[in-house]
């Protein structure tokens, strides 16, 4: 069955998100041969159509006011609202940004309609469209279809591959005019602190620390390595407790689910609340002066040592194949 | 202040994972409060010690879930209400839920409403800004802090690491993440108080509520669990040789690097 899909595309600092291109992808999928429409909200976000177009998008919608400049679920819902109002689309994909998980709920709520969340796949199978999401921080998956009504899915970023971009591949973007008002939610201040690198949850390589780093200067040597992989930095729950780091980066059942190509486990024990939120990351690494540490279970490559040795070491051998690559 | 929290019950995070018959075993499980709606009920009862008014601990789910309110009454809160659905519904999803939870709380006059941000087991996080919606109050997702001054409500949020100050008006909905606060263990005092505190059980009929009215939109056709990651390669030798060989092997093997 043919649908037309909308696909909301996220900017960062001026860019598109990945994560967008992925969804234009789901979304594909989901049309079965239907349109996929970006739609793109904000004070100024036209020149950024152009970029869906490349990574798929079939039409490109914008909607630009002043007070989209930043989220709120107020303003973007009214916005959102009209688009869906002119396109009414049979299906809807966010990514499962901070962003997503915030708005996709209300956006179901009016539309009366279910929502995946969090889907790490999607395919058309058996007359249906399955959609597989981690469930218990990725202890166990489920298949989710949806049953009545619209096709809603936010997405997890780094899961579903883009199209491969087509610089030849543009088209025209339109305007939608929504009336926005009534923001009851003001935000005063933004405060950055983790922005000095890599989102976690994006991020191609993860550098982790646990209570083996032994203190806030103890992350030092892990953000080197990071920097030199272009990856972030997260911890685990005990480094968090201990106060050597923010509870922003932890990864685990409590904290934040990451999937990156690459997880260097430094000093981390292994428990299990810590496993659920990385063991399906596509190669994991651990350094750990415990042999019996329960985070070699999970490893593909595993160094027993003292981390403070290990890490700048790694940090120097890394150096020197990016110099002869 | 009229303070509801909104609480799901769930499998213990160190529990593993196993399936009978296609469906989570739940035999000899633990189960807790979800620890993100720990947060929520302590930071309703801080917020009811500083302004006066009490707490009603809120949760759809079946007969067991009246420990882990007892749980929360035991920290605090003053009332609980279970809406038992098991005789009623046999596979809600988010949509189901918060359906319910606004039917009960539409007349209740909630100054404010505080959850988890998400459940530790479905792990969907739609289930508290949809009931703020179908009540027409505003939210606030992942909240690292919550002052209120009157009506006013100041209010940071964790983004991606980033922090969001916001203000809003009452009533407001917020979702508690990490770094809220330290909940506190009940005391035996409060264990022995919270058996006297009133739970209400409540059913669908209760609330005027037919089945149709809440029959899910999305269905779990399967679950699965995740192929065992089998224990990779521990490196020998040397230090300084093993991280050579670590480089190597990320490179030329894994070709992450």
């Amino acid at each position: 069955m043919a649908r037309k899909v909308v696909v909301l595309g996220e900017a960062r600092e001026g860019q598109l998100r990945n994560v967008s291109f992925e969804a234009i992808a789901a979304a594909k999928t989901v049309a079965e041969g239907g349109e996929v429409v970006g739609v793109l909200l904000g004070e100024s976000v036209k020149s950024l159509g152009n970029a869906l177009f490349q990574y798929g998008a079939d039409k490109v919608i914008v909607v630009e006011d002043a007070k989209l400049a930043q989220y709120t679920p107020d303003g973007f819902s009214q916005a959102l609202m009209a688009v869906m109002e002119q396109e009414k689309p049979e299906g809807i994909i966010f990514g499962h940004t901070s962003l997503g998980k915030d708005f996709a709920p209300k956006i179901a709520s009016k539309l009366g309609s279910g929502l995946i969340s969090d889907a790490v796949a999607v395919e058309e199978a058996g007359g249906n469209l399955v959609f597989t999401r981690p469930i218990y921080s990725g202890k166990a998956f489920e298949k989710k279809i949806v049953t009545d009504g619209l096709v809603f899915a936010t997405i997890r970023p780094n899961n579903i591959a883009p199209l491969e971009k087509d610089a030849d591949r543009s088209g025209e973007v339109t305007t939608v005019t929504a009336e926005i008002k009534d923001i009851r939610t003001i935000i005063k201040e933004v405060v950055r602190k983790a922005t000095e690198g890599v989102d976690l949850s994006e991020a191609k390589v993860v550098v982790a620390g646990g209570r083996g780093v032994k203190s806030e200067d103890g992350f030092e040597p892990l953000k080197e390595l990071a920097d030199v992989l272009g990856g972030a930095v997260g911890a685990s729950r005990g480094a968090c407790d201990a106060d050597y780091c923010d509870y922003s980066l932890q990864i685990g059942q409590t904290g934040k689910v990451v999937t990156p190509d690459l997880y260097i486990a430094v000093g981390i024990s292994g428990a299990i609340q810590h496993l659920a939120g990385m063991s399906n990351s596509k190669v994991i690494v651990a350094i750990n002066k415990d042999p019996e540490a329960n985070i070699f279970k999970v490893a593909d490559y595993g160094i027993v040592g003292d981390l403070f040795e290990v890490v700048p070491m790694l940090t120097e051998e890394f150096k020197k194949l990016k110099v002869n690559a | 202040m009229n303070i509801y929290v909104l609480m799901k019950r769930t499998f213990d995070t160190e529990e593993k994972i196993t399936l009978s018959n296609g469906k989570i075993n739940e035999d000899g499980a633990e189960f807790i409060i979800n620890p993100y709606d720990e947060y929520a009920i302590e930071e309703a009862i801080q917020v009811r010690d500083a302004h006066g008014g009490e707490v009603t601990v809120l949760s759809v789910g079946n007969e067991e879930t009246e420990k882990q309110l007892r749980t929360a009454l035991a920290m605090g809160a003053d009332k609980a209400v279970l809406i038992n659905i098991e005789d009623d519904v046999e596979d809600g999803d988010q949509f189901t839920t918060a359906k319910i939870l606004a039917e009960y709380l539409k007349d209740k006059n909630a100054d404010l409403i505080l959850g988890g941000n998400v459940a530790i087991d479905g792990g969907s996080g739609q289930v508290a800004p949809r009931v703020a919606e179908q009540l027409g109050i505003p939210y606030v997702t992942t909240i690292t802090k919550l002052e209120i001054n009157g009506t006013t409500a100041t209010i940071t949020r964790d983004v991606e690491g980033d922090s969001e100050v916001m203000e809003t008006s009452l009533p407001v909905l917020v979702t508690a993440q990490q770094g809220l606060n330290e909940p506190r263990y009940p005391s035996l005092p409060g264990i022995m108080k919270a058996k006297k505190k009133p739970l209400d059980e409540l059913e669908l009929d209760d609330l005027d509520l037919d089945v149709d009215d809440v029959e899910a939109k999305t269905k779990t056709i399967e679950l699965y669990l995740p192929p065992q990651k089998e224990a990779g390669k521990v490196l020998q030798g040397e230090l300084a040789d093993q991280v050579k060989e670590l480089v190597s092997l990320l490179h030329t093997e894994a070709k992450v690097i």
